[in-house]
């Protein structure tokens, strides 16, 4: 049973609680008295208390075990309607009912305690291990382009005047490469830690998404012949953070790039049926193997014995960013040969034919 | 010949000096602050032609710095800001910046927006034929020509023509456009702006999916260059 959940009902809820099931419990034993002989009331009554335990704080518990035992004395402890107790065993039984109510109440509260001690640390254990990944893979990737900048501007500075223009160039071009990759990897460190905050909010807006991808794959890709968009002239007008779908596109197509050979190409198309726009991105690599499909959204996951290059956070942050949209994103090993990821995203769509000029 | 003053305010050294080598190796005269106070000071003393702004300043934000300064100076003001910051530099075209740029950026971009910004200074309200590449826009007989070809316009489409010819290179917010075009009340109605962007790329542009006039500007506006 998962207790944490219970444990969460509000403090003033938990009270009410307590008295609404005490009075139909300690009324349903009046009703009945007849039947029932009023030590077992007390047994049904301690019951009642232990379950109160289980599922509340110790302090509505508590009230729970006091409340039940005047209630006892008092109604059913003859004399009846009094607090006097006659007999000396069941003033005995009165003061052992109010003591294990208590210790009931206590004990569970320490169980309760220790679970959520446990959980803590289980919890902790596991962003340690989360950690440690991460800075395994990043202080790679970061490394990698950080190197080539200073030992390239080193370079550059001591012989300056020994090495050929053309070697200077090449240094400078890597120099710039490098930049390119430390800002992308920021970006995308950036991007998760706003998915993780929760608090991304989608800006939407109109969007013609024909163009919008156009330049997003110009912009990022310059003119990388391996990319193919497709323009889908009947495309209306649609409703989406276009920020969102940029990271969404530029770290699927930097994914395909990287782990498919050079002479393929990668295929873009979009689609829009129903307020539903749906984004197909296919490349003709080797594809994934099967068992390790359903793995590939999650954070620092990477397929086992693949080439270097890779954070392991370009697709989770895609996954992120389709949550963040309410869309969904499908993956599957297309024949002969590739990999085709489909996202769905709901948006709110206008045509231009349907709008009165002027 | 020495080119115009262009003053940098921005508080991060590294930032000042790349832009003080690649502007003073373009024949700009150069002229630094390092936080707001001093760059409405300089501004003052200098009237630059162009004026380089970063938003996150230590002494005061950029959008003040860019209220304060708007209140005398109208030539051109170029916002530097990171990227994610759309509202920001919305905000900041809305107080009267004319241009923005993102960090880290492109050495050409700079140089281009600044030379927009320059050209934007010279240029002459008076003028009523507007010439860019193959087009060319008479705002006095309302007529747009390709190649020599007249283009039927609709009365908005030459209306939103008109407006982004006469704000040549500086970006547009939404807002402002949608102002302009349809009136006070409009400014949510983003869906007609880009519907009528739309048609008027399919009509002046070569190709309309990849424009090289009509520029969008992502969250932000457009730009006509």
């Amino acid at each position: 049973m998962n207790l944490s959940k219970i444990y969460t009902i509000k403090k003033e809820k938990q009270y009410l609680w307590v008295l609404l099931t005490l009075v139909v419990f300690v009324l349903g034993c009046f009703f009945f008295k007849e039947f029932i002989n009023y030590k077992i009331v007390a047994l049904i009554l301690l019951l009642v208390v232990s379950i109160h335990a289980m599922f509340f704080d110790i302090k509505p518990t508590i009230l729970s075990a006091v409340i039940s035992a005047l209630s006892w004395n008092f109604l059913f402890i003859p004399p009846v309607f009094t607090f006097h107790i006659s007999n000396p065993e069941d003033f005995l039984m009165f003061i052992m009912y109010f003591a294990v109510a208590l210790i009931n109440a206590v004990l569970l509260f320490k169980v309760k305690k220790f679970e959520e001690k446990a959980r803590e640390k289980e919890e902790k254990e596991k962003t340690l291990q989360l950690y440690n990944t991460l800075l395994n893979s990043l202080s790679h990737e970061l490394r990698t382009p950080i190197s080539t900048i200073i030992g390239s501007t080193d370079i550059l500075n001591e012989y300056h005047d020994k090495i050929s223009l053309e070697n200077k160039n090449l240094l400078l071009q890597e120099i710039q490469i490098a930049g390119i990759k430390l800002n992308h990897h920021v970006e995308n460190l950036l991007n998760m830690s706003r998915l993780e905050s929760e608090l991304l909010i989608p800006k939407l807006e109109w969007c013609d998404l024909n163009e919008e991808l156009f330049r997003i794959i110009k912009n990022n890709f310059q003119n990388n012949p391996r990319i193919e968009f497709h323009i889908n002239d009947s495309l209306p007008i649609c409703k989406i953070d276009i920020g969102f779908l940029e990271q969404i596109v530029i770290n699927i197509i930097k994914n395909a790039l990287i782990y498919t050979p050079e002479n393929k190409k990668i295929h873009i198309d979009i689609n829009q049926t129903n307020n539903i726009l749906q984004l197909s991105f296919q490349d003709f690599g080797n594809g994934i193997p099967e068992e390790h499909l359903p793995n590939i959204f999650d954070k620092f996951f990477r397929v086992p014995q693949t080439i270097t290059g890779g954070t392991g956070l370009g697709l989770s942050i895609v996954k992120g960013f389709v949550d963040a949209l309410n869309g969904k994103i499908e993956v599957k090993n297309t024949t002969p040969n590739g990999l085709k990821f489909d996202i769905f995203v709901p948006v709110e769509t206008t045509f231009i034919n349907n709008l009165k000029n002027e | 010949m020495s080119k115009a003053d262009i003053l940098i305010i921005d508080d991060e050294p590294q930032i000042r000096k790349l832009l003080e080598i690649t502007l003073e190796s373009n024949d700009y005269k150069v002229i630094q602050a390092e936080n707001g106070k001093q760059g409405i000071l300089l501004a003052a003393n200098h009237t630059p032609e162009v004026i380089i702004l970063d938003l996150g300043l230590p002494d005061k934000s950029g959008h003040e710095v860019l209220k304060e300064l708007r209140t005398w100076y109208n030539k051109s003001i170029i916002i530097l800001s990171v990227l994610n910051q759309e509202e920001d530099i919305v905000k900041a075209l809305d107080n009267g910046a004319t241009d923005y740029l993102t960090k880290p950026f492109r050495n050409a971009e700079l140089m281009a927006r600044i030379r927009a910004s320059v050209r934007r200074n010279t240029i002459d309200n008076k003028e009523t034929i507007y010439h860019y590449g193959t087009i060319c826009i008479d705002l006095i007989s309302h007529t747009v020509k390709k190649n020599n070809e007249i283009i039927k316009l609709t009365a908005t489409e030459f209306n939103l023509l008109s407006l982004f010819v006469k704000n040549e290179g500086r970006v547009l917010t939404h807002q402002y456009i949608l102002k302009e075009i349809w009136g006070v009340g409009a400014q949510t109605e983003t869906q007609y702006l880009r519907v009528f962007v739309g048609t008027l790329r399919k009509k002046i542009e070569d190709n309309p999916n990849a424009p090289e006039h009509i520029i969008t500007e992502s969250g932000v506006g457009y730009r006509f260059q």
